[in-house]
């Protein structure tokens, strides 16, 4: 369908930046799936005398401390920084979503406690809890990404809430009802697909901060076991190291066009859904 | 509106409590243990010593009676004492706090006097250069890495520059100013010591610009947006119809109310920047909350951690209290 070039340039305009951001996540995506045979060397091969070597034909982007390829550790690196992402985002999303839909759906006493629930979670500082259970629960992927978890559902719980209460009150939902559809085949069919824009969309902006929290954490030596190479602790590994820059200053880079492309792309998602916010 | 502030404030003592409860509660259920953290491997393979460290801390009394102690504690103004530095918490937060809210002040002043403009700026001349560069900046703002930026800064402007001092809230060798207040840039001009006032804003600087960051994205991003969203209502039609000048249609008639969401969101920030400046604080050496937080946290120091918890939510809830106050200041129709 051709449309109009007038039209089409407003288009552009306006998802441009949320195709860009698309691009520059599906790239990180790409890299994060092949690291394995697209990186140059070994993430964790040391050679000591090849270390702190400026940028260079034999290392792109230089090499660290041990003599460990930097550009071979940054692209292993998107493995876990974007797995944690996800993992913190997706599973996070969905049991918040799921306890906001249980609570619209009981109401009463049970509607009650899951929000009080929420609200607890929430009026923590959530750093301060992250950095406790991390602690608490030992360095590790894995158990940083628990300790990440603990904190992130509720701010779906309370949108999902929202969502569904608003969904619950609309004339499908009492059709479906005086129909005598079952009460699960309604919740599961009719609302749960009409909630799901907005979810996706605080998803998608999500997805940078999560990234940004675990690569913090990691810098703060809570994240990842040592040899792995992971964005943050690269940067922590680098930051004495002002005379080679290099170490520090790529993986920061990887964590900044990471998160500047799932922002783009969240912000295309949501003014999609939402035709009336016209930015 | 009295009975209203008196139960808010209630209610944000029973979560700050609650939240302490559940933090102890963690502490107790979590496979990390302050034993070894504290004792070290060598140590904590003698079970008479860990027997011994386990009483003298309290850890070996039943759950429920160590939680009675810390709020029978809390009611004489007492929050422990912490494992780590070996010092009553209340004594270590009341010395680390000033640092924190000097830290957190000053960015939030920054971002504000740069975040308003330029989101008003954006919104006015929209699709303008000026437009982009808010774009551009908010979104750099909010997706930089804090712990990178602080790397990147101090490379350029202390390592290669050599225009910022270093790490520290004062020069290594000069002595800190024995002011009434732990606020370094008050103490300083309190005491006439121009010299030592100076040090401290050239200290400040670097890591203010770094903790600005973020919240300087997020104040232009809403500003903007709240600023578009109230150009196009019809009260500001009215007003120019009115044949108002376009500065009063601006500033009083848009700005005012496109300044609610703002302030939401500029109580959230500023709270959050108390709790944010872990990172920063750790990597500016800055002797902070925020470090102090961290080290209980990798110290597995749970009774400094409940009391951070305790006062940090304690203020988070108060400058929530403050920005719903607020409304009525900005917002007639809630006054009543």
């Amino acid at each position: 369908m051709a449309l109009p070039a007038s039209r089409m340039r407003r288009r552009m305009r306006r998802y441009g930046l949320a195709w860009a951001g698309a691009a520059i996540v599906l790239a990180w995506l790409l890299v994060a799936l092949l690291a394995p045979w697209i990186a140059p060397y070994p993430p964790n091969a040391v050679d000591v005398t090849q270390r702190l070597l400026l940028p260079s034909a034999a290392h792109w982007l230089g090499t660290d401390i041990l003599g460990r390829d930097v550009l071979s550790r940054l692209l292993h690196g998107a493995r876990i920084s974007l797995l944690a992402g996800f993992s913190v985002v997706l599973l996070g999303a969905g049991f918040g979503t799921a306890i906001g839909i249980l609570a619209a759906w009981l109401r009463g006493w049970g509607e009650e406690a899951l929000m009080r629930l929420t609200d607890l979670v929430l009026c923590f500082p959530p750093i301060i809890l992250a950095l406790a259970l991390a602690a608490a629960l030992g360095i590790g992927t894995t158990n940083t990404i628990i300790a990440m978890l603990v904190v992130w559902w509720p701010k779906y719980a309370r949108l999902a809430r929202s969502l569904a209460l608003v969904q619950r009150s609309q004339e499908y939902v009492e059709a479906a009802t005086v129909l005598g559809l079952p009460q699960k085949r309604i919740l599961f069919r009719h609302i749960l697909p009409n909630v799901f824009g907005p979810i996706a969309v605080l998803c998608t902006l999500d997805l940078g901060i999560a990234i940004l929290t675990f690569a913090g954490l990691s810098f703060l030596g809570l994240g990842v076991v040592p040899p792995a190479a992971e964005w943050g602790s690269m940067v922590s590994e680098g930051r004495e190291l002002v005379e080679q820059w290099w170490v520090a200053t790529f993986p920061g880079l990887a964590i900044l066009t990471v998160v500047i492309g799932f922002n783009f792309l969240g912000d295309g998602l949501r003014d999609w859904l939402d035709p009336k916010a016209q930015r | 509106m009295p009975s209203y502030i008196a139960l808010r404030l209630i209610s944000a003592v029973a979560m700050a409590l609650f939240a302490s409860l559940v933090i102890f509660l963690i502490s107790n259920f979590v496979p990390g243990d302050p034993v070894l953290a504290q004792l070290g491997d060598i140590l904590a393979s003698d079970p008479v010593v860990v027997a011994q460290w386990r009483a003298k801390w309290g850890l070996d009394l039943p759950l429920w009676e160590r939680y009675g102690i810390f709020l029978r504690g809390l009611l004489h103004g007492d929050l422990g004492q912490s494992i780590a530095t070996r010092r009553p918490v209340l004594e270590d937060i009341v010395q680390f706090a000033p640092a924190t809210v000097e830290l957190a002040t000053i960015s939030f002043v920054m971002a504000l006097a740069l975040g308003i403009p330029l989101g008003i700026s954006a919104a006015i001349w929209r699709d303008s250069w000026i437009d982009a560069v808010a774009r551009v900046l908010s979104l750099v703002g909010v997706s930089a890495p804090t712990f990178w930026l602080a790397f990147i800064m101090l490379a350029i402007f202390y390592g290669w520059l050599g225009w910022a001092p270093g790490p520290g809230r004062l020069d290594p060798i000069a002595f800190p100013p024995e002011g009434p207040s732990g606020f370094f840039l008050f103490d300083t001009a309190w005491a006439g010591d121009w010299e030592g006032f100076a040090d401290t804003l050239a200290h400040l600087i670097l890591p203010a610009i770094v903790l600005a960051a973020a919240t300087l994205g997020l104040i232009t991003r809403t500003t903007r947006a709240a600023m578009l969203d109230c150009l196009q209502q019809d009260y500001v039609r009215v007003a120019r119809a009115k044949g108002l000048r376009e500065r009063v249609v601006v500033l009083r008639h848009a700005l005012r109310n496109a300044l609610v969401p703002v302030v939401t969101l500029g109580g959230l920030a500023y709270a959050n920047l108390l709790t944010g400046a872990v990172m920063t604080e750790t990597i500016f050496a800055w002797p902070g909350l925020g470090r102090y937080t961290f080290r209980s946290a990798a110290a597995l120091d749970f009774p400094a951690i409940m009391g951070i918890t305790l006062v940090v939510s304690a203020t988070y809830l108060l400058v929530n209290l403050l920005v719903d106050l607020s409304y009525a200041v900005l917002d007639p129709r809630v006054r009543r």
